[in-house]
């Protein structure tokens, strides 16, 4: 075991924050609006979706202080141990000029009613600092999640474009003394295991993978929280009792990212936006699925560890996973165990976890060369959507044309991410023709047998299922199957 | 008043006419703006949270609320028995709307108590533990439903009707019949519900509310404590987002907030949480508009019947004014022979439908657009060509279906002019052949008009209150009895004064809406803010200067007519005065600065018996051609491109204009694509949230957007500054992507069957369609 501290330490905008009393689910917007009367960040829905909320955390990663935005609102204040929290009130004085990003804003008619807008302005300066003149395409990624009800968006797509006209980058304070505050953030990050609290309000946020290991062992009733952001809901919609709470994403073992001919290890911390540079160079069909998880705040948050162990039916990672042969390792004190992606979820709300065992990585092995993948997210909004179904294929063809092998994996069709071993034995040994789709399609019904809710009813579930093979088909050989937006 | 044409500014270095920021811009962007919730708490403070039913329609048995009161932090417990007053909030008196249910409950969220905490996190979870029996009763959540039960109206349903329908129908040519089915719409204004009472003395009451009628609230919380309206004071500097939202749905909270702050002494926030703002407040009605058309082989229609169903909810609240606004307009901007259009604002056991952007008049249109679909359709014909054979007529072909002339139509300049700036017949053609060429990927296009009738229809709402102050350094205090809601009326109104008073904007100093300066003031709503308002603080503005100018003359010894005003102050014979001079000059000579300005609109009247009259005083016309591809395999789409030209006459601001006009629009295609509002069978609403409720994004936005204002176009009817309501007409052209998915859809049978898309138009409805297409169904 490693030290302990009793005290969270973050910076919020210039001030050392040192906490010893904590509830362990204060979120971060409580603590900023009720506890520091910081009024800038907004509330909109208590849930991650709509951006109001939006502040920039910055953490050191790989020796650099990387800056990302976060909703507030699902952010717990005891997930922000040796970070730094910039909030809208650190942008511009009262009294002094406006930011070039709010400039930007005001000049273009960025804001009506003005209430998303704080967030609006903190997710564009996070885009500032990684890239001043975005594309049209950059600038719409990066407000995935942030909803505006007045403008319609054109505004404030256009004071995107035009942001790096309204002042220098090395100007800003952020960027001119990124030293001097990475430095103030290393201190913070001693390497000790942050303890507040007893019983049910105890947060242990765990210095290393041992620590953890420990600490959930200890106490197994425990919630595990990274990015929080299905974790937070259950505190701001549906006021669960979860604690106590132990908050995984300051274990510098669970960040890592490993890269091998054989495919790619994730450990269970790793943020999707962390892993989007190696998903994609890896598995290139997965991109567009990623930059369509969550908003751009969800995918700074979340977790693809997270993603598998909280065994929701319509997570976005599990069916390309599967589709892909992944394995997670299982962790309880010092033993270890892997366990097939595909066998982990046994039912709704059922996964084979043992009481005191966490995910601690995720691995995924490389698509043999000539296999085809795709993967395929249909959704009521296009972005930032929880998935209606999400549809995984990966088929190899041996040398006459035929299917040697066939994996497919849909999430939103069962009450888990479930493989499609009907379709798959239809296809396997048959030519890669139309014929061979078309003979295949009823096997659906086999497999799946969806339900009907607010995001679509069990028979278009189905039918889109089955047409999703069709494109698979088709895109494999060369046609156009699918709307890709573009933007001039 | 109305005695000055405000065709020209004042001043020709005035602001009047140009594109300024709102007045909040640089707050808003730098979180410095003040929304309810922002506002420094008085000590003491409490937070109350209601507690909702959990049942659509059903007895209260019992309740016990023990763990409720016994929960830490909880301070107290409201119920009926606590209201002085009256227990009702029915905006239209109709005593149809209680604060707090009593005996029976008749929505799922309809609230029946209230905890008063110490912290709102207590309040909250508190309300959570109440221990209330039910005894089930049948309810009926949708249109169908209701009407299959007998059909029970929440208020008197309108009929218009002109000319000989019957004989209409029997004569012409053709005839079709049809259903169009229009989902509703949350408003998912940003900022959720709130107010904050603080107790005065006696009977006395100051709420921050976040509202669109602070006079409303001022009524309703004066009903439900029984105390004169006098006693109670609204102050609302800005809404974070209302949309119709906050017309009379904030009734609830203030009545809440003020109830409890009497009851306790101490200051009470209401906040509900998103989901239960969705569960609790009303949304825009959806629609069934069941129809018979009878038109002729050149697509000429010859008469229309048509019955406008409307979810209605519980009460009536607004769906009175609603639904007859859906029946002013299902002519949108073509002319029928022979029409009747008849209501019916059905009882739901559902939230109580409200105002919404638009107040039914979107869904009228749709209507009639829908039946002109329907008669391209099926005479093998572009639907525009079909919309431009039935336009109103400049001077014949000109009386509406209420028997109001149209004296402004401009709608074929509109469209002529966005036909050859979209390329549209060109873009059509090359629509056409890439659907030749692509199996899975299909294309549509669509460009469709609005006209808009502006005016409340309820002719007594017409009318707007202003108070102006000069003071001696030569600033101006504003208050009027219009709400900001991001809208910029505030910004357009300060503009008029500034201009009025030949000044620099940044003399006038924006103040908060308050009931105790302007009384007795009409909603912002029905796009009139502007119109209404801006005028009266002109009047203001006209009783100060010509005191002033009296002033100028005298101490000058000037002719009156050698005073006039100049950019900065006044110019008496060869002497300039500047403003704040004059100012001071005024007030040492006992000139009283201050006036409250009024302003009616004028020619406006309306009888609702007969069905005739003049209810709108002048029209807002526009149109919008959208392109769209659809995915046939999944139903998935994009919107590719969107021309919009708004007539907004001579705008006061592009700007702002512009930002009504592009919000408008893309709040009009997230109704009718992808915002799905979902009750199941228990009468639960399952989308009560944004991770379920889908909103547009950035990304929904067509890649390719231009919006632009008829610059060449002046109201005819001396508005402010000759300029025309823009808040509600852009919407509607949503519509415009709805036909152009239907296009798409109608691609897949090459466009010979009606493709007839209920609305909203998910991806699943697309590819439902495209599967009724293919089996060769009619839908």
């Amino acid at each position: 075991m490693t030290e302990t501290t009793n005290t969270l330490r973050f910076i919020l905008n210039d001030e050392d924050i040192a906490l010893t009393e904590l509830s362990a689910t204060e979120t971060l917007l409580d603590f900023l609006r009720l506890t520091r009367r910081l009024k800038g960040s907004k509330e909109g829905c208590a849930e991650g979706d709509c951006g109001a909320c939006t502040v920039l955390v910055g953490r050191l990663r790989g020796g650099e202080l990387v800056y990302e935005s976060v909703n507030a609102c699902i952010a717990f204040t005891g997930s922000l141990h040796g970070t730094h929290v910039v909030t809208i009130e650190h942008l511009s004085q009262p009294d002094g000029p406006l930011h070039p990003v709010q400039q930007a804003m005001v000049e273009h008619h960025g804001s009506q009613c003005g209430f998303c807008t704080p967030g609006i302005v903190m997710s564009l300066y996070g885009l500032w600092m990684r890239d001043a003149n975005p594309s049209q395409l950059t600038a719409e990624q990066a407000l995935q999640g942030n909803l505006c009800r007045c403008t319609g968006y054109a505004p404030i797509i256009r004071a995107a474009k035009s942001m790096s006209q309204f002042g220098e980058i090395a100007a800003d304070p952020l960027v001119a003394h990124r030293e001097a505050m990475k430095a103030r953030v290393r201190t913070l990050n001693d390497g000790k295991t942050v303890e507040i609290g007893e019983g049910k309000a105890r947060l242990i946020v765990p210095a290393t993978a041992d620590d953890l290991a420990e600490a959930y062992a200890a106490n197994p009733t425990a919630t595990l929280v990274s990015g929080a952001t299905d974790v937070g809901l259950w505190i701001t919609k549906f006021m669960r009792d979860i604690g106590p709470m132990i908050y995984i994403g300051n274990i510098p073992d669970l960040q890592g990212i490993e890269e091998s001919a054989a495919g790619i290890t994730l450990g269970a911390g790793v943020s999707y936006t962390q892993a989007t540079g190696v998903i994609g160079r890896v598995f290139p069909p997965l991109t567009d699925l990623w930059l369509r998880i969550g908003g751009e705040q969800v995918r700074n948050q979340g977790t693809v560890g997270g993603n598998i162990a909280n065994g929701s039916p319509i997570g976005d990672t599990p069916p390309p996973l599967i589709a892909l042969g992944a394995s997670i390792t299982l962790r309880k004190g010092q033993e270890l165990r892997e366990v097939k992606l595909e066998d982990y979820f046994i039912a709704y709300g059922k996964q084979d976890r043992q009481p005191g065992e966490f995910v601690e990585s995720v691995t995924i092995p490389a698509l043999p060369a000539g296999e085809k993948l795709a993967c395929y997210k249909v959704t009521k909004r296009r972005d930032e959507d929880i998935s209606a179904l999400c549809g995984a294929f990966r088929v190899c063809l041996d040398n006459a044309g035929n299917v040697a092998s066939a994996r497919i994996a849909f999430g939103g069709m069962a009450a888990t991410p479930k493989r499609a071993k009907a379709v798959e034995a239809a296809l396997l040994g048959k030519p890669w023709i139309t014929a061979t789709i078309e003979a295949a399609l009823p096997a659906f019904a086999v497999d799946y047998q969806p339900i009907s809710d607010m995001r679509a009813s069990a028979e278009y579930r189905l039918l889109a299922a089955q047409n999703l093979l069709r494109r698979f088909h088709l895109e494999t050989t060369g046609k156009t199957a699918r709307l890709v937006r573009e933007v001039a | 008043m109305n005695k000055h044409d405000t065709l020209r500014p004042i001043s020709t270095e005035g602001r009047l006419h140009t594109s300024t920021p709102h007045d909040s811009a640089a707050k808003q962007v730098a979180g410095r703006a003040d929304y309810v919730d922002d506002l420094p708490e008085p000590e003491g403070m409490l937070h109350a949270y209601l507690g909702l039913s959990a049942k659509p329609h059903a007895e209260i048995a019992s309740i016990d609320l023990e763990a409720v009161r016994s929960f830490p932090g909880v301070v107290g417990i409201l119920t009926a028995a606590d209201i002085p007053g009256e227990n009702d909030i029915s905006s239209v008196h109709k005593h149809d709307e209680p604060v707090f249910a009593t005996t029976r409950v008749v929505y799922h969220g309809q609230p029946i108590f209230c905890v008063l905490g110490k912290t709102r996190d207590a309040a909250r979870r508190a309300a959570k533990l109440a221990r209330i029996e039910y005894r089930d009763l049948p309810h009926v959540t949708d249109i169908e439903a209701s009407m299959a039960a007998g059909g029970t109206l929440v208020t008197e349903p309108m009929k218009l009707e002109r000319g000989d329908v019957a004989a209409g129908l029997a004569k012409a040519e053709h005839r079709l019949r049809g259903k169009t089915v229009i989902g509703g719409q949350e408003h998912f204004y940003l900022e959720s519900q709130i107010a904050l009472a603080i107790p005065g003395e006696d009977d006395e009451v100051l709420l921050h509310c976040s509202t669109q009628h602070p006079t409303e609230i001022q009524v309703m919380v004066g009903q439900v404590l029984g105390v004169p309206h006098a006693a109670i004071t609204v102050n609302m500097r800005r809404m974070g987002g209302g949309f119709g939202g906050k017309e009379t749905q904030g009734n609830l909270f203030a009545a809440v907030a003020a109830l409890a702050a009497k009851k306790t002494g101490k200051a009470v926030k209401i906040r509900p949480d998103r989901d239960d703002d969705f569960v609790i407040t009303g949304k825009r009605h959806d629609f069934l508009v069941d129809y018979e058309v009878g038109y002729n082989s050149d697509g000429k229609i010859q008469a229309v019947d048509a019955t406008f169903a409307a979810r209605s909810g519980f009460s009536a609240d607004l769906s009175g004014p609603v639904t007859d606004r859906a029946l002013f307009h299902a002519d949108n901007a073509y002319w029928y022979p022979a029409a009747r259009f008849v209501s019916k604002p059905l009882f739901t056991n559902t939230v109580s439908n409200t105002a919404f952007r638009g107040f039914g008049g979107p869904q009228g249109i749709i209507g009639a657009e829908r039946w002109i679909e329907e008669i391209a359709y099926a005479l093998g014909k572009d639907p525009l060509e079909i919309r431009k054979a039935n336009f109103y007529g400049t001077d014949s072909n000109n009386i509406t279906p209420y028997h109001q002339t149209v004296e402004d139509n401009v709608i074929h300049r509109i469209v002529e002019d966005l036909e050859q700036s979209s390329d549209y017949q060109e873009r059509r053609k090359a629509v056409l052949a890439f659907n030749e060429k692509n199996a899975v990927l299909k294309k549509g296009i669509a460009l469709t008009p609005v006209k808009f009738g502006i005016s409340f229809t309820a002719t007594w709402h017409n009318q707007a209150g202003a108070l102006v102050h000069v003071y001696r350094d030569g600033s101006i205090h504003l208050s009027h009895g219009g709400t900001e809601m991001g809208q910029g009326l505030h910004i357009k109104v300060a503009q008029v004064l500034a201009d009025a008073f030949s000044v620099p904007l940044e003399h006038v100093h924006i103040t908060a809406t308050n009931t105790g300066k302007v009384p007795n003031t009409s909603a912002t709503a029905a796009s009139s803010g502007t119109d209404l308002n801006a005028m009266a603080a002109y009047d203001a503005a006209r009783q100060i200067r010509e005191r002033m100018e009296a002033h100028a003359a005298k101490i000058y010894e000037v002719e009156p007519k050698d005073v006039r005003w100049e950019y900065g102050g006044i110019r008496a014979g060869q002497q300039f005065v500047p403003f704040a001079e004059l100012a001071t000059s005024c007030w040492m000579n006992r000139v009283q600065l201050s006036a409250a300005g009024f302003y009616k609109t004028p020619k406006i009247h309306w009888d609702r018996a007969s069905g005739r009259g003049h209810p709108f005083y002048y029209f807002a016309y526009g149109a919008a051609a959208s392109e769209v591809t659809i995915d046939t395999l999944t139903g998935e789409y994009q919107v590719d491109r969107a021309d919009v030209l708004e007539d907004v006459g001579r705008s006061l601001n592009p700007a702002i204009d512009i930002g009504q006009v592009e919000g408008g629009f893309i709040q009009g295609v997230g109704w009718l694509t992808t915002e799905e509002l979902v009750w199941d069978a228990k009468g639960v609403l399952r989308t009560h949230a944004p991770s379920t409720y889908k909103i547009p994004l950035a990304s929904d936005v067509p890649p390719i957007f231009n919006v632009r204002l008829a610059e060449w176009s002046v109201n005819k009817e001396p508005a402010i500054g000759r300029s025309k309501a823009v808040g509600e007409p852009p919407l509607v052209l949503g519509y415009s992507v709805v036909e152009a998915l239907s296009m798409a859809v109608a691609s897949v049978a090459d466009y010979k069957l009606p493709p007839r898309l209920d609305m909203p138009v998910t991806p699943e409805r697309v590819l439902m369609g495209v599967e009724r297409m293919r089996r060769g169904e009619q839908g």
